[in-house]
């Protein structure tokens, strides 16, 4: 068996990373927060918003709160998955694997995330941004995969999904294509920031171009930023986590050409620098995210390949954040949220903990 | 044959894993169903020095491991 070759075994991985980092810088320098090209948590937390689930930081003057509105990289993403899934043959609807279970878990994982502040690809544009409480952040999410496998080692499994019809399948990019048509009309019950991160936007259709491009990317090569850390630990290897680091090295190059390069842990944009729950909340994440069997952004690839359980789980994320934001769990630049962040925490690790015990199975076939 | 038919990622590897530990038999029959975990189990059994052959199965993928 000829060696596979270094091109073939991370070329399009290291690539996809490259233009996921560069789309990213790309994005902010025309108009998306800081350090927020691509956020999946933070855009599905302003997608709430703009439905109205969630009102942070309401203004009354403005009449809207910070951070609403739709996001046109969520639907690129997925409807860029959807179209190569289809041109490829791998739109295959399937589901039933613990719907449940995914939506309570992925309710955690996003107010993990919004503790601190960004999924884990936000956490590694970050980083390229020079935000050191994202390494932070990093080392959380590493100790909360690390203890994810020790589970999936052991035989932890949210079983079998099964074969499903195709509207089933169709119906979560059919309402991305809803949701784009509320971003076109913008009728009056749809709610976009005035002021604050929410307002602060690419273009909607540059924005929308590049997240397809991504999620054509992103499916071709299953991206996945927990995968990165979970296979390179399991079974040595380096594919996943090599996209992980080139995000992370285009995001460094595209701030230092454009002078945002800023090291440090102060002043880091919309980041607070409380070191304990930048941690705890990317364990959190990481732990959830490996029972879940991907990060957010790769949920969205799949449910975009007619995955329903993943499906379920975004509409998890999309409810994990406005209950974060509504119950005062989430973090601003400030620091951490001013409702009871500490006992939501602390409950998504027993949760987290009993899922996982009750989830061992004989796995032999 | 190991089935691993709708499992998410990475648990076809990780039963495929445990089957070839210690060595492992010489021939094994995995069933998968989505292209990712096809991928996954050839490049895990190729590093685990098997030779991999992917046939159709009922509408799904079942991957020939040899060494």
């Amino acid at each position: 068996m000829p060696k596979e070759s270094f091109i073939k075994r991370y070329g399009l991985l290291i690539g996809t990373g490259l233009v996921v980092g560069a789309a990213a810088v790309l994005l902010t320098a025309l108009g998306n927060p800081a350090n927020m090209g691509f956020c999946i948590a933070c855009f599905l937390r302003d997608i709430a918003g703009a439905l109205n689930f969630q009102r942070a930081g309401f203004d009354a003057e403005v009449g809207t709160g910070i951070v609403q509105y739709i996001r046109p990289e969520i639907i690129g993403l997925v409807l860029g998955s959807t179209a190569i899934a289809f041109a490829k043959k791998e739109f295959r609807p399937k589901g039933g694997s613990s719907p449940m279970i995914r939506f309570i878990v992925a309710v955690f994982v996003m107010i993990g995330a919004l503790v601190f502040l960004g999924c884990p690809l936000r956490m590694v544009i970050r980083i390229g941004g020079g935000d050191l409480n994202a390494v932070v952040g990093l080392v959380g999410f590493a100790l909360g995969i690390l203890l994810g496998i020790r589970f999936l080692k052991k035989g932890f499994s949210l079983r079998r999904a099964y074969q499903q019809s195709m509207a089933e399948g169709l119906i979560f990019p059919v309402l991305m294509v809803g949701l784009l048509v509320l971003l076109m009309v913008r009728p009056d019950f749809i709610i976009f920031s005035a002021k604050g991160p929410g307002s602060m936007a690419a273009p909607v259709l540059v924005a929308l171009l590049v997240a397809v491009i991504v999620g054509i990317l992103a499916q071709r090569s299953r991206l996945c930023m927990v995968g990165g850390i979970r296979d390179a630990v399991m079974f040595k290897d380096f594919r996943l986590i090599s996209a992980f680091v080139a995000i992370i090295v285009a995001v460094l190059i595209g701030n230092l050409a454009l002078s945002k390069f800023n090291l440090g842990f102060v002043d880091q944009p919309i980041a607070h620098s409380e070191a304990t729950w930048n941690l705890m909340g990317m364990v959190l994440v990481g732990w959830g995210s490996v029972l879940l069997g991907g990060c957010p952004l790769r949920q969205l690839i799949l449910a975009g390949e007619g995955n329903t359980d993943s499906a379920v789980t975004v509409t998890g994320y999309i409810v994990g954040a406005a209950v974060s934001h509504n119950f005062g769990l989430a973090s601003s630049a400030t620091g951490i949220g001013t409702g009871p962040v500490a006992i939501a925490v602390v409950v998504g690790f027993v949760v987290l903990a009993v899922i996982s015990l009750m989830n061992m199975q004989k796995l032999e076939g | 044959m190991i089935d691993a038919r709708g499992y998410s990622c990475p648990t076809p590897v990780v039963m495929v894993q445990k089957a070839v530990k210690d060595g492992g038999p010489s021939k094994l029959e995995v069933a998968v169903d989505n292209q990712c975990s096809v991928e996954n189990v050839t490049r895990f059994a190729r590093n685990a020095g098997y030779q991999v052959k992917v046939v159709d199965f009922e509408g799904d993928f079942k991957l020939l491991l040899s060494k």
